[in-house]
């Protein structure tokens, strides 16, 4: 070890000497990591504390597990849970496939204005922050909405997209398309655009017809992201994030929309259990990395490309 | 689209181009309903009249909304805060870009190592409020702008690039004597120029759009964003009507013209920079 030492530190402290530029450079970055992102690690010890706002978290007493076994005897961290599993499997399935479904019908259209036009307006509501988006989704799906005016009119019913909470599920997924199908498309052109050529004319010349050049070409090509998508998209299951199902929601659906970070925010910041809150956040962050390292692990074992 | 070898514009084509027409169209109709709405008579919005074309003009809800004092006042917060955003998380970015773009900097692995794990774990909601709120930031435009100062994948992505500059570059201008600053200045800066641009608009677009952290952090009607004040006025059950109002706009009414309010930047600016986000997107999806 002293050996080795020896040998290396005299290029290293010559190289240390000559970065130092570099090292002021970075000041502000690491410091912005280690106070905003490893700073609030240290509050996780709240989760393992019964938190006191007036002793502070250094002087609060610790209880172990109690928040954990509390967590796991609530309904309500059930019902969260649960809510977060339905809205992100039914992405996976309802929303995940239509992007690559359009991007490979849009890579065969002749029409190139058309094309184009297609993929900046579907692009558009990605743009639009999720309160635009709630607001129109709660304004032109309302009982009174455009759409419910519609069907009343020419079919004679209505449907309680923002008031049942089964059905609002839907209308959940449906603004997920509606705000996240451009995106994923744009990707899958982008991989579709960096498919040899060479095949397509391959096809061509062998006799092969539009389904064969679809299936042997594009969809074979596209395998590799679509498969590691899917397995991201199973390892991020847990994880789901604040604003949409916040902001879609209303308290008629309260039973379907509580998820665990809409449950975080209700028990820890409005009913000011902290410490509580803090325990069903640690759970979903833990068994999030658990499973996205997981996810990963698989990814390569099937031999396609992963995340790191 | 050179993939396309049929020579007749046959059955299949004609399908997609309706397919695609008809995606084009639903995909823009609830917008178009929602300005309709907001120019439309109440009578109409009531009865349930109005689709893609206003009934009886009425622009009376966008006088209510440009009297509401509070509304301009976060319009022009939203802008200015957007702005110092985007600034402030450029100038972090590059700064941490382009030292981790070096080949031989000590301990550049570690710094790495320690970025990227935050990219899939962070310590959740309420430990981050506490500190905040252990560092008097709750309430404070800092709150706003700190936190989401650096964005990892952002930051990846700039030194992706950077690391693409042609290395003999800068080893012509350190034997010139050039320092690392003018090094980043006048070599790794101008070289990245669209690279920077595309950048700038994802922290400014986020910071825009972004409306989480006022929920959490901010109670302080002065930090009201647009996006805020609008999540407020959809809320509302009953709408501050002035004298006389009451006849002429519907809550629907309202509430449409302020989203459309809070959507007409974003629009108008879209056409211009989206063709930067698509090469945002592509630029994402290259894994190094």
């Amino acid at each position: 070890m002293k050996k080795q030492d020896v040998v290396i530190r005299k290029p290293l402290k010559k190289r240390v000497i000559k970065a130092i530029p570099l090292y002021i450079m970075l000041i502000i970055p690491v410091a912005y990591f280690v106070i905003f992102k490893y700073g609030p690690m240290y509050g996780i010890v709240a989760a393992f504390k019964d938190y006191n706002i007036f002793k502070g978290l250094a002087g609060s007493e610790w209880v172990g597990l109690a928040h954990f076994k509390e967590v796991f005897s609530t309904p309500g961290f059930f019902n969260a849970l649960k809510n977060t599993l339905i809205l992100n499997l039914g992405e996976l399935l309802i929303t995940f496939p239509i992007p690559i479904l359009f991007a490979i019908l849009l890579n065969e259209l002749k029409l190139q204005g058309l094309a184009k036009a297609t993929e900046t307006i579907m692009y558009l509501p990605h743009f639009l922050s999720m309160v635009i988006i709630a607001g129109i989704v709660s304004l032109v799906f309302s009982p009174t909405g455009v759409i419910n005016n519609f069907l009343n009119g020419a079919f004679g019913f209505s449907i309680p997209f923002l008031t049942d909470p089964q059905t609002w599920r839907f209308t959940y997924w449906i603004a997920s398309i509606w705000m996240g199908a451009g995106y994923g498309m744009i990707v899958y052109l982008a991989a579709i655009s960096g498919i040899n050529k060479e095949l397509y004319e391959a096809v061509y010349l062998d006799g092969g017809g539009r389904w064969c050049r679809i299936w042997h070409v594009t969809l074979a090509q596209l395998k590799p992201t679509i498969v590691t998508m899917v397995i991201m998209n199973i390892g991020s299951i847990l994880a789901i994030g604040f604003e949409r199902p916040y902001l879609l929601s209303n308290v008629l659906v309260d039973d379907a929309a509580s998820v665990i970070s809409t449950y975080v925010y209700k028990m820890g910041l409005q009913a000011g259990l902290y410490d509580y809150a803090t325990a069903v956040g640690l759970f979903q962050s833990v068994v999030g990395l658990v499973m996205v390292v997981l996810a990963n692990f698989i990814a390569k074992k099937a031999g396609e490309e992963g995340l790191f | 689209m050179s993939t396309v070898y049929e020579r007749k514009f046959g059955a299949f084509q004609l399908v997609m181009t309706i397919f695609f027409i008809l995606v084009c169209v639903i995909t823009l109709l609830p917008i178009i309903n929602i300005v309709a709405t907001s120019f439309s008579d109440k009578n109409a919005i009531l009865t349930g009249k109005v689709g893609i074309w206003p009934v009886g003009f009425n622009t009376e809800a966008y006088s209510m909304i440009l009297n509401d004092l509070s509304m301009i006042r976060a319009f022009f917060f939203s802008i200015a805060l957007m702005i110092a955003q985007a600034v402030i998380s450029m100038m972090a970015t590059i700064l941490a870009a382009y030292p981790l773009s070096k080949k031989d900097l000590p301990g550049k692995r570690v710094i790495l190592l320690m970025i990227v794990f935050t990219m899939y774990f962070s310590a959740g909601m309420i430990p981050e409020y506490l500190l905040y709120k252990e560092l008097h930031l709750l309430n404070t435009i800092w709150v706003l702008l700190l936190p989401g100062m650096i964005s990892a994948f952002n930051l990846i992505i700039l030194r992706t690039f950077f690391m693409s500059i042609n290395q003999s570059l800068y080893e012509a201008a350190y034997i010139d004597g050039c320092s690392e600053f003018k090094a980043l200045r006048e070599i790794a800066i101008p070289l990245s120029k669209a690279a920077l641009l595309t950048l700038t608009m994802f922290y400014a677009v986020n910071r825009w759009n972004g409306v989480s952290d006022i929920i959490l952090y901010i109670q302080n009607p002065n930090l009201y964003t647009l996006q805020y004040k609008l999540k407020l006025m959809l809320d509302l059950i009953n709408i501050p009507y002035e004298d006389g109002m009451v006849q002429i706009v519907a809550p629907e009414n309202f509430k449409s013209a302020c989203v459309v309010f809070t959507m007409l930047p974003m629009l108008i600016i879209y056409p211009f920079v989206q063709k930067y986000f698509k090469k945002g997107v592509m630029v994402g999806s290259v894994k190094e």
